[in-house]
């Protein structure tokens, strides 16, 4: 099994034209990135709003409650009733990529909410006793003081988006889930399991990635690194001091 | 409803083999989790390595995990163990933070109680600290039942049969009631896991729902 894994990695007609791993993989990354997005442009304004005002929190557990929905059944329902109405070679496609982003919303929704939520009471009274108006309020305090719970959605929507891709290949989408599905169709198994093998480097990689890239954007007030010899040290909260409410967002396909 | 009204056994049969996909991983999940979360939390030091360790692991989806296994263990790729290992995986990804953190929750004050009253060590984590870690620990089981039952459906991919088949089949032969039936089966065996769990939550924290104070 390993050997004939290997030759599929070194077969050099894998690695070039359009079947090829590096189309496969920009495929995948693109689809990725178009779907987080667009899937941002709608969840982080709108969990901006339901966490400053208050209003419309059953919006969040909306999202939250659409986790049961299988993702399989979501894309098969969209393809075949969303499809038709899309004329030529779209069909497949742009129905795909619509559940794509319907099911990066959840996780950027409720971070972006409880983020803005779990902002301290008393940094709002004092950012509004120094005079600042609600919108300055709401991006110099509320939202950097969100921003590691905004990243932690923006992370689980990327793999949500990862995994949910791969599974849409049975359903026409290109990127890598196309190895495993084609490999399943064909009994083909190393060509399945380096599909897989190119899935899971990828997403583990694009984790890493923006676990590194949130620890250099985070505030370090907020992280506690800063508070090591500084004259804040009395702010530094312990383990045992956290309320021990976890948010978790993770969803998974 | 014609179809269902026709198919509804397969449905039920096919509805136990995904409870049993979905709910054996969370028992062992659980099972395996209570000690990683235990030591997350006893060794400061090793919670950044346990959380991060796990939660990478969380990020393998699910199809390229199936397919995986058979390299990791030896099976056959249409081995349904291969599903039971690869949830168990995902339920202590999720469970392992949740455990430490309910576990962490727990005051310093009601430990120290608990010591000068003679618990000590084993006796102590189960007698004392689990116990009152339940409400948080139940809440992280209760994503990861929801979050199983959804993922399972995928395995239908592989070739092991659950309520994904109806998903796969309807969606295949183009049978709109299929398909249908397959997506609420899905949600309604979720939603009564989670019953369940809520259930048993109840069942194992009578003092929350003391009143004033008084019993």
């Amino acid at each position: 099994m390993i050997p004939s894994l290997l030759a599929w990695f070194t077969d050099p007609a894998n690695w070039s034209g359009p079947d090829g791993i590096p189309t496969r993989v920009l495929e995948h990354l693109v689809y990725t990135g178009v779907t987080v997005l667009v899937a941002a442009a709608i969840a982080i304004p709108l969990g901006l709003w339901v966490g400053h005002t208050g209003r419309a929190r059953w919006l969040v557990s909306l999202a939250n409650s659409a986790r049961a929905v299988p993702t399989l059944g979501l894309l098969f329902a969209a393809v075949l009733w969303v499809g038709p109405l899309i004329p030529g070679s779209l069909a497949f496609t742009l129905p795909s990529i619509a559940v794509l982003v319907l099911l990066a919303i959840p996780p950027l929704l409720a971070g972006t909410y409880a983020g803005i939520e779990a902002v301290d009471p008393a940094a709002r009274d004092a950012a509004a006793g120094v005079g600042m108006r609600g919108r300055q309020v709401l991006w110099q305090v509320e939202v950097p003081n969100a921003l590691p719970l905004i990243l932690s959605g923006t992370r689980s929507a990327v793999l949500q988006v990862v995994a949910t891709a791969t599974i849409a290949a049975y359903v026409g989408l290109g990127g890598l889930g196309r190895y495993l599905i084609d490999g399943l169709a064909l009994a083909d198994y190393p060509q399945t399991a380096g599909g897989a093998i190119l899935v899971a480097v990828l997403a583990v990689a694009l984790e890493g990635l923006l676990a590194l890239l949130q620890r250099r954007v985070v505030s370090p007030g907020l992280t506690g690194r800063a508070a090591a010899g500084s004259r804040n040290d009395d702010d530094a909260r312990a383990p045992e001091e956290s309320d021990g409410t976890t948010v978790d967002l993770r969803t998974h396909a | 409803m014609d179809w269902l009204s026709q198919n509804w056994r397969t449905v039920i049969d096919l509805a136990g083999a995904h409870l049993y996909l979905a709910g054996v991983p969370l028992v062992i999940g659980l099972v395996v989790s209570v000690p990683l979360g235990w030591a997350a939390k006893r060794w400061n030091r090793s919670y950044p390595a346990i959380i991060t360790t796990t939660g990478l692991l969380y990020t393998i989806p699910s199809l390229a995990l199936f397919v995986i296994m058979p390299l990791l263990i030896g099976t056959q790729i249409l081995d349904p163990a291969n599903v039971v290992i690869a949830m168990t995986i995902y339920t202590v990804a999720l469970l392992v933070r949740t455990v430490a953190d309910g576990l962490k929750a727990v005051p310093d004050h009601v430990e120290q109680a608990a010591t000068a009253m003679g618990y000590g060590g084993a006796r102590r984590l189960f007698g004392v600290e689990l116990p009152l870690a339940v409400p948080v620990i139940a809440s992280g089981l209760r994503v990861a039942a929801v979050s199983n039952v959804s993922i399972v459906s995928v395995a239908s991919l592989i070739g092991v049969a659950q309520l994904g088949d109806l998903l796969v089949d309807g969606f295949n032969r183009v049978i709109a009631g299929e398909l249908v039936t397959g997506i609420l089966a899905t949600v309604a065996l979720a939603l009564a896991l989670d019953a369940v769990i809520v259930v048993g939550t109840r069942a194992l924290t009578p003092w929350t729902r003391v009143v004033g104070g008084r019993p």
